[in-house]
Formats: structure tokens, C-alpha cells, sequence
């Protein structure tokens, strides 16, 4: 058994009457990426800067591989932290921003050149100021910074925002290379589909609390069929008929208990012709996660289908 | 991540010694373009004020204290602002997220900005005494006269300490308001309307003439830039600054230690 390297013990954050973080404990392995799943403003950021020892806990606790984060000496060379590649001096070169990291850390500054060459930022980009950088090209130099000091956890906050599709493909293999060799990574986003390709472990969180959390396979196991129809209600009909249950589930689909056998019996019967019929694989992750979303972002996401 | 199958972080590795952050502190003041060119109108502006002495000042009152006190205003301005800036930046530019990362015992970032600012400070005042006797001697010579050195190395001194205690003001607005429009606009009313408030006050209050010495911190300062203040003076340097200068930058710093970095 290994020891996690990253412990979040009972964590609440308040803010006057508003609970950012309510309650929140998880770990993470090393050789493992974990992902923080959640909507905006669920408390991903709140959590990922309190870890990092910038805010201060209303109450529980953080520990990087059983320390204080302000316990570990020269913690860049241990933990490698992204919180907001937009937090930058406009005025400095991106060049100048990995120089005073890496001087601080007390590092060579032919790290700083490799670190370039490894998020592909060119000499010629990285002299110019960070304020004519576009957002990719910022989490670029974030994702370096990060990496400076050779650290053996990743903290990455939105890393893949502003990345243009080969850039986010670029950081998936790199982030799955880093675990491969051992390396802990803490990554968040609020888009499933991110977290669904890169993660190992999953952690999903809705305004400021754990929702759902285990290894990708345990939450994407959902039992049951997930079935659709060109005729929608048809569908519906015959599955009530039947007497199997279904619910309404991503696009014009339905999700129910029985099993896929079951379920194309029941349509043949009724003579609807199916357009899919499978296993619900992860179909119980996106409910839950559209249910969140919709709760926080104001936005009516019914999805489309007949409750049967 | 060199080694496979990692299960510990190092913490038995040295930490990062106060020597390497005063170093990117200082590195930090010049590394942007706004920053430089602060830097350099330190320079630049000491070279303009003496030449305007030597262009416009009557002849025969040519003296260095004449272009120290020309050279010396413009420093009084501008070294608290650089000041002001090394500790606002953090949070107006938000690079504190990556300042409190690395270096997570924020006292020791907070020491090392104060120790970078004062050694700009004196730095600055050196360079600005230097210029000022070049234009002396300059001007003396324009002039067919001998150059007239009517300053006390000591007060020389004690200028460079009033600028410090400029510069630490200008430091404590910082870690108070953390912003740095607020913080310049804060020290310009600190430095500017507070001594007028104070003038009129002691005007109209006899009570207030009496004790202003002890409590207001500008005009406690006054000494220090003709002669050796006294013992007294000493003393009202002392608990006006410890009023207007040191309770409220411990109180600035014991909130920076406290605060949340977003």
C-alpha cells in the first residue's frame, strides 16, 4: 500500500455565511492521476489553493505525503503548482517569470530553457511579455513553471482551459507519462469528457461537496441499458408495457435497471425500431454531473426524452 | 521525477535561504518595463534637478546643500512608491500565487522585500548624494568660484535615514491596503495632507502645539534633514513613528501572514 501524497482530512472553507468547502476528504496515489471534477465555482480552486498553503482552512486539514505544506523545505522542487496561468505580471517575459522561479528555487537557468522546450514555447515567444501571450500559450508557461523544479506532485488548476485541441492532447500524454513514472498528479476541470480521458481517480465535487469519488472504473460502472429510439415515446411506451422502468438519460435516451436483452425483447415486441441499445457505461456519471451543473449554472439542462 | 515508484517527498532538503529571495526581490524591481524605468527616473531626475540648479539658481548662492535638497525631493517621491510596489505587485498582479508557492513562509518573502527596498534606498540616496556633488563642483567651476560643501557627512546620514523611514511608510501602506493604486494614493495623502491636517490643528489647539512633536511623524522628522537631532528629537522620532509607522505596519504584516492569496 502506498502512501497517499496528497490527504484532505474533513476540509470546510467559509466565507462569512457561504460554505465554499463543506466537509471535503480525498486522497491521492502516487503513479496516479486524479481528477477533480466539478462545475464552476464548486470549490476545486478554494481546495487546490488551501493544499498549496495559500488560504487558510476554516477547518480539517491538508498534507503533501504526510507534511504541512509550509513544512516542506524549497517546496517547488517537491510539488509543482498551477492555480491561474492567468496570474502573471503582464509586463514580465514569459522567460523572466520561469528565471525567478527557478532562482528562488536556486535552480540552474538552463532548466528554465529546457522547461521552454518541453512546453513548446520558442526562444522568440518566450521574450515577449506575458500580456501579448494568448491563454494557451499562458498555461503553457504555467504547465513549465510547474515543472521547474522537478517536483514529484502536480497541482494543476484548469490546465487544459485555452489549449487548443493538440495542446490538450500534448498535456494528456505528458501527465500520463509523469504517473506512469511514479509521479502524483492533482488536476481539475469542469468538463467531464477532460477528465474522463486523463483520470485514473475521480473525485466530483458540486457546491462545496463531495457528490461522487472512486477509480474511473468504479464510477463509470453503471448497471443497467441505455437505450434510444428514433421514436422517443414509442419507446417509452413499450418499456412501460413490458413493466421496466427507464429514466431519461444524454440525448433523447433511456437509461433503465434491465438488462440489454430484456430491453431489445421489449421493443421488438413493440416493434420500435432502436437506434441504440448498450451497456449504460458512465450514463449514471453524467446525469449525476448535468444535474450539478444545472443546479449551479443556471441554465434548464432537462434531458431530452419522455419519463417513462 | 528521475526515479520510479516515489513514495515519500524530500524533506530533508535545505530550505530556501533568505540571501536568494532578497536576490529575485531585488531582480523582481527591475525585471518590467514599468519597473526599469522607475528605477532609472530615480537616476535621470537627480541628473535633472542638478542641472536645473546649476541653469536657474542665483550664482552666488551655489552651495551642495542646495543640490542635495534639489536632488534629495524628488527621492523622498519616488523610493516609497518602490517601495509601495514590491509588496502590492503581489496581489494587483496576483504573482503572489506563485511567490507563496515557493515560498511558503510569507515573513521570510515579506523580510526580503523590506531588505531588497532598503538597499535600493540607500543605493539610490548614494547615487543621488554623488550627483549632487558632481554638479557642485561642476557648477562651481561654471561659475569661477570655489565649490561650497555646507553638509555634514552625518546629515548625510540622517537624509538616508528619512528616506528609509520614507520607504518603510511606504511599505506598511503596502502590506495595509495590498492594492497599488490605493497604496501610491495613500501615501500621497499620508505624506502630504496629513502634515497640513496636523499644521492647522496645532494652529487652532494650543494642547495639540505642544504634543505634535511627540505624535506627528513628519514633523518629527524635520531634524533630521539640517542637523544631528537631539536626544529629544530623538525620542519624538521615536513614539510618533512608533504611532504612524510601526504599530500599523505590524498590524500590515500580521494580516499578510493571515490573509488568503487568490
Amino acid at each position: 500500500m502506498l502512501v497517499p501524497m496528497i490527504t484532505v482530512e474533513g476540509l470546510t472553507k467559509t466565507y462569512g455565511g457561504y460554505r465554499a468547502v463543506d466537509n471535503v476528504s480525498f486522497e491521492c496515489r502516487p503513479g496516479a492521476v486524479t481528477g477533480f471534477l466539478g462545475p464552476n465555482g464548486a470549490g476545486k480552486s478554494t481546495t487546490m489553493r488551501i493544499i498549496a498553503g495559500l488560504t487558510p482552512p476554516t477547518s480539517g486539514q491538508t498534507r503533501v505525503s504526510g507534511v504541512r505544506y509550509q513544512d516542506i523545505p524549497n517546496p517547488g522542487t517537491q510539488v509543482g503548482v498551477l492555480l491561474d496561468a492567468s496570474a502573471q505580471h503582464a509586463g514580465r517575459t514569459g522567460r523572466e517569470i520561469l528565471a525567478l522561479s527557478a532562482a528562488t528555487m536556486g535552480l540552474p537557468m538552463s532548466r528554465v530553457d529546457e522547461m521552454l522546450e518541453v512546453v513548446s514555447l520558442s526562444k522568440s515567444e518566450s521574450k515577449r511579455r506575458v500580456r501579448n501571450y494568448s491563454l494557451g500559450m499562458r498555461q503553457r508557461l504555467g504547465i513549465a513553471n510547474a515543472l521547474l523544479g522537478d517536483p514529484k506532485i502536480l497541482i494543476l488548476d484548469e490546465p487544459a482551459n485555452g489549449l487548443d485541441p493538440a495542446g490538450i492532447h500534448w498535456m494528456r500524454s505528458l501527465l500520463r507519462e509523469y504517473a506512469n513514472r511514479g509521479g502524483t498528479v492533482l488536476l481539475s476541470s469542469h468538463l467531464l469528457h477532460e477528465i474522463e480521458v486523463i483520470a485514473d481517480e475521480i473525485i466530483v465535487i458540486g457546491q462545496g461537496r463531495i457528490v461522487a469519488q472512486g477509480t474511473k472504473a468504479e464510477l463509470l460502472r453503471t448497471a443497467g441499458t441505455f437505450v434510444k429510439a428514433g421514436d422517443a415515446s414509442a419507446l417509452a411506451n413499450a418499456l412501460t408495457a413490458a413493466g421496466i422502468s427507464a429514466v431519461a438519460s444524454g440525448d433523447g435516451g433511456l437509461r433503465t435497471e434491465a438488462e440489454p436483452e430484456e430491453v431489445g425483447k421489449a421493443a421488438a415486441i413493440a416493434g420500435v425500431a432502436l437506434v441504440e441499445l448498450r451497456p449504460a457505461e458512465g450514463a449514471g456519471l453524467e446525469e449525476m454531473f448535468l444535474e450539478l451543473t444545472a443546479d449551479t449554472q443556471r441554465e434548464v439542462v432537462t434531458p431530452e426524452g419522455a419519463q417513462a | 521525477m528521475s526515479t520510479t515508484a516515489v513514495v515519500k517527498i524530500d524533506t530533508a532538503r535545505p530550505g530556501v535561504p533568505l540571501g536568494r529571495l532578497v536576490k529575485v526581490e531585488l531582480r523582481k524591481m527591475f525585471d518590467t518595463r514599468s519597473g526599469f524605468w522607475l528605477m532609472m527616473s530615480i537616476g535621470i531626475i537627480a541628473v535633472i534637478a542638478t542641472v536645473s540648479v546649476i541653469l536657474f539658481f542665483p550664482n552666488d548662492d551655489l552651495s551642495y546643500s542646495t543640490f542635495g535638497t534639489a536632488v534629495g525631493f524628488p527621492m523622498a517621491l519616488l523610493l516609497p512608491v518602490v517601495a509601495i510596489l514590491s509588496v502590492t505587485g503581489e496581489w494587483s498582479q496576483r504573482t503572489g500565487l506563485i511567490t507563496f508557492t515557493l515560498a511558503p513562509h510569507r515573513a521570510q518573502v515579506i523580510l526580503s522585500k523590506v531588505i531588497a527596498a532598503v538597499i535600493v534606498g540607500v543605493v539610490s540616496m548614494l547615487l543621488a548624494f554623488a550627483i549632487g556633488a558632481l554638479g557642485n563642483v561642476v557648477g562651481s567651476a561654471l561659475n569661477g568660484v570655489d565649490p561650497v560643501w555646507d553638509m555634514e557627512v552625518g546629515v548625510l546620514f540622517t537624509i538616508i535615514l528619512a528616506n528609509i523611514l520614507g520607504m518603510l511608510v511606504g511599505f506598511m501602506l503596502g502590506v495595509l491596503i495590498r492594492n497599488s493604486a490605493g497604496a501610491i494614493v495613500a501615501y500621497v495623502v499620508y505624506s502630504f495632507l496629513l502634515p497640513g491636517i496636523f499644521g492647522v490643528l496645532a494652529e487652532l489647539q494650543d494642547w495639540f502645539k505642544d504634543i505634535q512633536p511627540w505624535v506627528d511623524f513628519g514633523d518629527a522628522q524635520t531634524p533630521l534633514f539640517d542637523n544631528m537631532p537631539s536626544g529629544e528629537e530623538w525620542a519624538q522620532i521615536g513614539t510618533s513613528g512608533l504611532i504612524w509607522l510601526a504599530i500599523p505596519l505590524a498590524f500590515g504584516v500580521w494580516s499578510v501572514l493571515r490573509s488568503e492569496v487568490k
